[in-house]
């Protein structure tokens, strides 16, 4: 990096928890990147730091809130979206950021992730794809592509993997974006795009897990996930979420897949309430035109 | 009455309303629910009226999210509120433990349906006593009260949000169906007379505040998101500053503390109603609509001459042990009716600890006791 990330970089340091590192994360782990693309996006956009809430289910990419120098939430697994939503509608002044991975958002967290996308709760999540469970040693996720070795799919995985992007639009998301870690600069910008986004937008970053995933793949470190993904990435903006679905090995197609308007939660709510509390027009009137 | 304030005046209402009307003349501003009888009530009542007093109110996906999101309510500094019943209480138990864990002030309304399982939804039972003490796993202590009626169910809504906010803790209501049901004259006084107990805010700058550093009676100052606090909030065992540390030392300190804050306290928390019991050598010990049956057994009983008094229950847990062990030593018999096949009557026994004999008159649920089998029970406890 030689422009603004550099610029950036004490910015970056002064949002971490310095006095928590070192961190639980492995080498060649991808987590620390996405980090920085999401932090790098924060101050970019220019959003008050100090209205804003970062909050995080369980698993690897839940440790994240841990490591963020903001009004920081670890939860339980799963109930990350349902805690950032109570955050949200008790003070919509806070900017609502969810950092958590694919485990936790698609798997025991899937229904409260369709229904915020349903409603268009206005919230940012940030879900880390590593196709796996990582923290509790590699087990089968409702991403592990077909075929995919893991602790629980020791034969290859069989059951059909979510496309998250596929299902996330198809519940109503209003900004669906995928990167891989290695493509640190693009990610950045799709953060910072959904960040400006009102309403509910889903950035899925994949990233490498070389100590659980890669090593029962064929990928055993954070190189070779990097290099897969140089490989394989495609770039189709404006792809249809359905096609973008990923199998073992194969390509990954990125890009900014749905930009689209549709009022939020917070609109259709302030909309329907003004409607019921105006000033209802006087009744003989009503009754004088009856007749 | 004003559509921009809490009521005011005489009401007729049903205890699920009134519990409702209670949450918001404490000042709850957001409560998020998910729809179960008989507790349906309650949500249905927010629905309309937190709009009308500036709060909000969502419908959640599950009893999980809306346990999550008044978790979420509460620490964006808004009085947060959710209410069920039995199955729905089962599902918020893992994210009670995350409040008891984060020490979070919010209040869980538990309208009791007989179980287990879907069990009877319509009918009445107080079968989740105790798992309102135990339900979540670990370590942690709880506040619960037991309304007996809709005017209770207005009142204890307001001490639930009051000492959920001093001691920072979730705390229950734990009604029955009878109770949320049942219509009665229901007075709500004007909002100056109502106490309510604001939250303790930090007194130190962001730099200097550890939001888990506790106060001389152990409850931590709690900043809200947005404050500039710049805090850590987990679920993990965490020191001052919250930040996990996985040590059982940490882990002493930590438990120790949220175990400690309650039971230290426990003679500011604990309300106990009275009748009769100086001379008696029977004691009814009961809560909620069971305890208003046992009146008439007690009213039939006094008029054979026993002397018999009633100890109710408002607060249920933390446990009175200190008045029961009291009471023990000066009385024949505990008698104790509830909705279940023994519950609280497992912790009477325990803190009469054979001083007086335990006389438990169990019901599975479905319906009230009938008035003669506590009538009975006392008959045998004064032989």
């Amino acid at each position: 990096m030689n422009d603004s990330g550099n610029d950036l970089h004490g910015s970056v340091e002064a949002l971490l928890r310095e006095d928590r590192i070192p961190h639980i994360w492995c080498p060649g782990c991808g987590l620390g990147s996405v980090l920085h693309s999401f932090l790098t996006a924060l101050i970019k956009s220019g959003i008050d730091t100090q209205k804003v809430a970062v909050v995080s289910g369980i698993g690897c990419t839940g440790r994240t809130a841990g490591y963020v120098k903001l009004d920081s939430f670890h939860t339980t697994h799963g109930r990350a979206i349902p805690f950032a939503t109570g955050l949200k509608l008790a003070n919509p002044e806070l900017k609502v950021i969810l950092f958590s991975g694919d485990g936790d958002l698609a798997a025991i967290g899937g229904n409260h992730l369709i229904h915020a996308a349903r409603r268009n709760m206005d919230l940012t999540v940030i879900c880390v794809n590593n196709f796996n469970y990582g923290m509790t040693g590699g087990q089968v996720a409702p991403t592990t592509p077909i075929s995919g070795r893991t602790s629980t799919s020791p034969y290859g995985n069989f059951e059909f993997p979510f496309n998250l992007p596929y299902l996330v639009s198809a519940a109503g998301a209003v900004y669906v974006a995928r990167w891989t870690s290695l493509d640190a600069r693009r990610l950045e910008k799709a953060i910072m795009e959904a960040l400006d986004k009102r309403g509910f937008s889903f950035v899925e970053a994949i990233a490498p897990c070389p100590t659980q995933y890669g090593r029962k793949n064929k990928q055993p470190t954070g190189l070779a996930q990097l290099d897969y993904y140089r490989t394989a990435s495609v770039i189709k903006h404006g792809a249809d979420p359905k096609d973008v679905g990923i199998d073992l090995n194969g390509p990954i197609t990125v890009g900014k897949f749905v930009d689209i308007e549709r009022p939020t939660f917070s609109d259709m709510r302030a909309d329907t309430l003004q409607k019921a509390f105006a000033p209802k027009p006087k009744k003989e009137a009503a009754g004088a035109k009856a007749q | 009455m004003s559509k921009n304030a809490p009521l005011e005046g005489e009401f007729f209402m049903n205890g699920d309303n009134a519990c409702a009307e209670g949450a918001i003349s404490a000042g709850c501003r957001f409560f998020a629910g998910y729809p179960i009888t008989p507790a349906t009530e309650v949500a249905e009542r927010m629905a309309e009226r937190l709009p009308e007093v500036g709060g909000t109110f969502i419908q959640m996906e599950d009893e999980i999210a809306s346990m999550a999101a008044i978790l979420g309510g509460s620490w964006a500094g808004v009085r947060s509120m959710t209410s069920t019943s039995g199955p729905g209480f089962s599902l918020m138990m893992e994210n009670i433990g995350l409040g008891a864990m984060t020490e979070t002030p919010c209040v869980v309304v538990n309208v009791q349906r007989a179980g287990p399982s879907t069990g009877l939804p319509t009918l009445t039972a107080q079968g989740d006593m105790m798992q309102a003490r135990w339900g979540s796993h670990g370590l942690y202590a709880i506040i619960a009260l037991a309304p007996s009626s809709p005017q209770e169910m207005f009142d204890l809504a307001i001490k639930a949000f009051n000492l959920s906010e001093r001691y920072r803790t979730p705390v229950f209501i734990m009604a029955d169906e009878s109770v949320g049901h049942m219509s009665e004259k229901v007075v709500i006084p004007s909002p100056e007379e109502i106490a309510v107990f604001p939250r303790r805010k930090p007194a130190v700058p962001p730099g200097k505040y550890k939001p888990f550093q506790p106060d001389a009676d152990l409850v931590p100052p709690m900043a809200s998101a947005g404050e500039g606090y710049n805090f850590h909030v987990t679920g993990l065992t965490h020191d001052e500053k919250g930040y996990p540390v996985m040590t059982a030392e940490a882990q002493h300190k930590l438990v120790k503390r949220l175990l400690d804050k309650i039971d230290l306290n426990k003679d500011e928390i604990i309300e106990l109603e009275e009748d009769g019991i100086k001379g008696a050598e029977v004691v009814v010990c009961s809560y909620g609509i069971s305890a208003r049956v046992a009146k008439l057994a007690i009213k039939s009983a006094r008029e054979e001459g026993v002397k018999v008094g009633l100890l109710r229950l408002i607060t249920v847990w933390p446990f009175p042990d200190r008045r029961i062990r009291e009471l023990a030593g000066k009385i024949k018999a505990f008698v104790v009716p509830e909705l279940n096949a023994g519950q609280i009557a497992l912790e009477v026994e325990r803190c009469a600890g054979g001083a007086a004999q335990t006389i438990l008159v169990p019901h599975m649920g479905g319906a009230v006791h009938e008035p003669r089998t506590i009538l009975e029970a006392i008959r045998k406890a004064a032989r």
